[in-house]
């Protein structure tokens, strides 16, 4: 077992933090699917983990720490086993498909089980609010506290909602194990949508300083970075990490003294050049597709386009205007539209773009984006009467705080 | 595992008076291939399987106060187009799902059955 190779630091602290935040999911994906069950697994890796920092500090840290945890955990859930059999109280275990096998008992060969237990936590069966969460809880680790934060619920609330993901799991029979290919493909797609919404949950503006929670966004850019690893095949997971990558590079500038910067007024120095050549490089061998990854492709090529502008002035436009093109063909979908209008503007002027925008109305629902997006051309384009009805037509159905009062500033300043 | 699946609605099909003998006939056959499907696939059993009377023909009881009254069903809008049920046992979810990609396109609400003993 080597997955802790290369420490830097070796007090119990540090060593125990770069465990958890490297094998957290690989020990319980093993004792997941060496006693199918989800909720003794958790507990006792998080037991073990717990008896790590009260033992290494006076007994030393042990040679294997990975191998340490996962024995004590596997120990641990093997005693309450036994007092569940004594108590004669019954649990059900974890469902397998009918090819499942269990993997090897030999503790050097541990195999790496996750994408089962990614499979798992993102089935199509379970609500869509779920899923992300308990990924992040299971296979990253992630405190449910901070997952809270980053759906903006209650962290009693997030609690329930991880216990109801995993009880319907082994009530319902959601098995183990990995589908056939033609499946596989869409179940990865389903993995892929929810790491989305993970990571967009980290970019939806909320009050105070909360405003953005870009570092539990990270925690999705680490899940898509996983999923990659499994299956690097996969151009889903391919171009989901790409633009995960690209669109996260952008963290620092994002906001700044409480308030959201738009793109062309970031300061691009505060980019991670290192993660957007990541990007660029990945995005460039997703081959053309279709479906679920060929829309994640085209997005993260608008991102790359951006993301290579020196300048925000310096910014490819026409070239976006066309991949935005290419993907409202894909989709058919009436945000892209918005988002191709506001490409085409940058290209053939502001009348372009609003002329775009005919027919979208009542499409996009419960939205101030297309109000604002007019609002903006107008004001462009010269139309200040227009731009005021628009800007005003937004701020009515603007819920969020924080844009509306950007929403606010941006009327006054006509 | 014990799977109760439930023959919720019709989704984007007419409901059975109005079909046509042949399109009868062709449901019929699903339900039939189904079942052959069901036998097939190891682990796999259809323990129960019926088509219910429609919604007009429901009765529907309500305690109340520790009062029950009868009334013409049935007892919630949604269950009006309930059109039967299968009773399987099978090992995992996925494997009823894909069981019930054979039926007609029914909306269908699949429930484990519990174990209470």
């Amino acid at each position: 077992m080597t997955w802790t190779s290369g420490l830097s630091s070796t007090s119990p602290d540090a060593v125990l933090k770069r465990v958890h935040l490297e094998a957290w999911g690989r020990l319980l994906s093993l004792l997941v699917v060496r006693t199918r069950r989800l909720d003794l697994a958790e507990d006792a890796l998080g037991e073990a983990f717990a008896r790590a920092a009260a033992h290494w500090s006076s007994d030393g840290v042990p040679a294997n720490p990975a191998g340490w945890l996962y024995t004590t955990a596997y120990r641990q859930l093997v005693g309450w086993l036994r007092a569940e059999a004594v108590a004669a109280r019954k649990a059900p275990l974890l469902a397998v498909r009918p090819d499942w096998v269990p993997p090897e008992e030999s503790v050097d060969a541990l195999s790496d089980e996750r994408l089962q237990l990614i499979l798992l936590c993102c089935h199509p069966a379970l609500p869509p609010a779920s899923r992300s969460a308990l990924a992040m809880r299971l296979v990253l680790g992630t405190p449910t506290e901070q997952i809270a934060r980053l759906f903006l619920v209650a962290p009693s609330a997030m609690a329930a909602r991880i216990t109801r993901a995993k009880k319907k799991i082994a009530l319902a029979g959601i098995p183990l194990g990995a589908p056939a290919d033609a499946e596989l493909r869409a179940r990865l797609d389903e993995v892929c949508r929810t790491v989305y919404l993970g990571f967009t949950a980290g970019y939806t503006p909320a009050a105070g300083p909360d405003l953005l929670r870009a570092d539990l966004a990270g925690e999705a850019v680490r899940l898509a970075a996983l999923l990659h690893g499994l299956v690097p095949e996969a151009p889903q997971a391919q171009a989901m990490l790409a633009l995960l990558l690209l669109q996260h590079s952008r963290r620092d500038a994002r906001q700044e003294g409480g308030q959201l910067v738009t793109l062309a007024r970031q300061d691009r120095a505060k980019w991670h050049r290192d993660e957007i050549e990541a990007g660029l490089q990945l995005v460039a061998t997703v081959p053309r597709g279709d479906g679920y990854a060929e829309e994640l492709r085209l997005q993260a090529l608008i991102a790359a386009e951006h993301a290579r502008a020196p300048a925000a002035a310096a910014t490819d436009w026409a070239a976006i205007a066309g991949r935005y093109a290419d993907l409202e063909a894909h989709t058919g979908s009436p945000i892209v539209r918005l988002n191709r209008a506001v490409a085409v503007a940058e290209v053939e002027g502001p009348r372009a773009g609003l002329s775009l925008l005919e027919g979208l109305d009542g499409r996009i629902a419960d939205n101030h984006r297309l109000p604002s997006v007019r609002a903006e051309l107008a004001r462009r384009a010269g139309d200040i009467e227009l731009a005021r009805a628009h800007y005003t037509q937004a701020i009515e159905l603007c819920a969020n705080g924080p844009e509306r009062e950007h929403l606010l500033r941006r009327r006054a300043e006509l | 595992m014990k799977y109760f699946v439930l023959l919720a609605g019709y989704g984007e099909r007419r409901p059975w008076d109005e079909l046509s003998a042949e399109e009868q006939a062709g449901e019929l056959e699903k339900h039939q291939k189904f079942d052959a499907a069901c036998g097939a696939k190891q682990g796999v059993e259809v323990l129960s399987s019926e088509a219910l009377g429609d919604g007009s023909m429901a009765t529907t009881l309500r305690t109340r106060g520790g009062e029950m009254t009868i009334t013409d069903g049935p007892f919630a809008e949604a269950a009006e187009h309930i059109g039967g049920y299968y009773l399987l046992e099978a090992p995992d979810i996925d494997t009823v799902i894909e069981l019930c990609r054979l039926l007609p396109a029914y909306d269908m609400d699949i429930r484990p059955v519990l174990d209470l003993s």
